[in-house]
């Protein structure tokens, strides 16, 4: 059913794990449905003082398109500004995570909101 | 690749080597049609009688009541339809049980939306009808009970004595899909009006199957065609699917039951070491001596099975992720409205092939992937801090 892209990427994912004192945390889904996806970022300015996210972690529960979709998340918006990474659409996960089941394409869109929940935290924080 | 360890018997099973070795003859040599009236027609009839005859002996039947099907989902229709159709005077009320397999409770689904009223009887906590639970639900117009023997998913074994006492006492008629139970526990035509047993959960080939119908039982054909099977069943008869069929029933031996019986209780035990994990289904006896159904916390099981995949170790689960529908089993969810215990289970499904190294293998597979699974869950933390 997954591609071999999506299997390896599940065997050995590159974000997973909490960051410790995270500046924003975002969290999606519920135990019914079977999908709970919490995201974890750290921001900084860059060089033109815009702010950036510097690390980005999730924690998981789900199936493997669930986990794969939020860890090509992470991946897409490491380093790249809040307003960038606002703009990722869960159609960008889609790509990046090659062919993805139709009926597991609700899992992509979950991992952006749980990006923008955490964006929005970090924000209000910050205010 | 890692070698294959096969732990999905409940799904399907490899075919014995036996069997492949008796259908052999009736693909190339006995090819006839049964319905032909020359020698090679002859032989093939010959052929179905026997097999008939094998699988009749083996539940105590009579010969002339037991009809070939292409396997359980067809079984299970011909009965649920049949009886159905042909006995509209007498009422258009159906019970079946909260954990039938999807053939039937999708054909009663077709039944309810025709006119038919379909009552579902829940279940314990470990999956047991309880008689005198079904017996108030039995009404003036109940034509059919139709209760799973062992259950698919969880392994519960119904106790058929006391569901069919209480049918008879009403004079309603009793169905029950035996294909999970067949050749692994007692069976017998003292125990139901109407049986649905498979060979492909039996080292036998896919694609057949049978329904026992007691005589004189009122049921008509859903098929149209030639008039075999007594006009049951019409289209040409599967013969080396029957003859397969009726092979993997003559190699079952009661020393299988006893090995997998041992197996299965050493695997539960083990597995019931990892923490947060709970068996699904009852212990002992009144369990399918091959089924092994558990749920973890915290994690789900369509990534735990792809986990064991990757190792070589086939399984299945429960959870929606891994069904059509994204809907999580109806089966353990009719034990306790618990959608995590449902999502977080799977099934390991043992065979007379299976061993101690492989589910030793499989054990050390299995915690490994529970651990890592848990690590990334937001649930393990959460729900701990909880408790």
């Amino acid at each position: 059913m997954y591609s071999k892209r999506i299997l390896n990427r599940f065997q050995h994912p590159k974000f997973a794990g909490e960051i410790k004192h995270a500046e924003g945390i975002g969290e999606v889904g519920n135990v019914k449905c079977g999908d709970i996806m919490k995201v974890f970022i750290k921001v900084e300015k860059n060089k033109q003082g815009k702010e950036i996210i510097k690390d980005i972690s999730f924690l998981t529960y789900g199936c493997v398109a669930a986990i794969v979709s939020t860890d090509f998340l992470c991946e897409l918006v490491k380093g790249k500004t809040l307003d960038q990474a606002l703009k990722i659409t869960s159609r960008d996960v889609v790509k990046k995570m090659g062919s993805v089941p139709p009926i597991k394409l609700h899992c992509s869109v979950l991992a952006q909101e749980a990006l923008k929940k955490a964006i929005a935290s970090y924000k209000k924080k910050k205010k | 690749m890692n070698k294959t360890i096969y732990l999905d018997n409940g799904a399907t099973t490899k075919v014995d080597p036996e069997v492949v070795k008796a259908m052999e003859l009736y693909h190339s040599k006995v090819y006839g049609n049964a319905s032909s009236t020359h020698h090679k027609g002859i032989e093939a009839k010959r052929a179905l009688e026997e097999s008939r005859h094998t699988i009749a002996k083996s539940i105590s039947a009579k010969d002339n009541e037991i009809i070939f099907t292409s396997g359980g989902t067809e079984s299970n229709n011909l009965a649920i339809k049949g009886i159905a159709f042909a006995n509209k005077h007498k009422g258009n009320h159906i019970i079946i049980s909260k954990i039938e397999h999807d053939c039937v409770l999708n054909t009663c689904k077709y039944l309810e939306k025709n006119g038919w009223k379909i009552t579902y009887c829940p279940v314990d906590k470990k999956g047991l009808i309880s008689p005198v639970f079904l017996e108030k639900l039995i009404k003036e117009d109940t034509i059919l009970v139709s209760i799973i023997h062992g259950n698919n998913e969880i392994g519960t074994i119904q106790d058929l004595d006391a569901i069919y006492k209480v049918c008879k006492k009403h004079k309603v008629l009793f169905h029950t899909d035996a294909c999970q139970s067949y050749t692994k526990t007692n069976l017998s035509t003292k125990q139901a009006d109407l049986i649905t047993l498979n060979a492909h959960k039996i080292h036998g080939p896919k694609g057949v199957g049978a329904l026992y119908i007691k005589k004189g039982t009122k049921i008509q054909n859903i098929t149209h065609g030639g008039g075999q099977e007594r006009n049951f069943r019409s289209g040409t008869e599967n013969i080396p699917g029957i003859v397969g069929f009726a092979k993997s029933v003559k190699i079952a031996r009661s020393s299988h039951i006893k090995k997998m019986t041992e197996l299965r209780d050493y695997f539960i035990e083990e597995l019931l070491k990892i923490p947060d994990t709970r068996l699904n289904g009852p212990k002992g006896d009144k369990r399918l001596c091959n089924n092994v159904n558990v749920s973890f916390r915290y994690i789900e099981g369509e990534s735990i099975g792809s986990f064991l995949d990757a190792k070589g170790i086939c399984t299945s689960t429960g959870s929606a992720c891994s069904s059509h529908t994204l809907e999580p089993s109806h089966v353990i969810m009719a034990l306790e409205k618990n959608p995590e215990r449902a999502h977080g289970s799977l099934r390991f499904s043992i065979s007379k092939f299976t061993t101690k190294q492989e589910l030793d293998f499989a054990l050390k597979e299995i915690k490994a992937t529970i651990k890592k699974l848990r690590k990334i869950s937001p649930l393990t933390k959460m729900m701990k801090k909880v408790l």
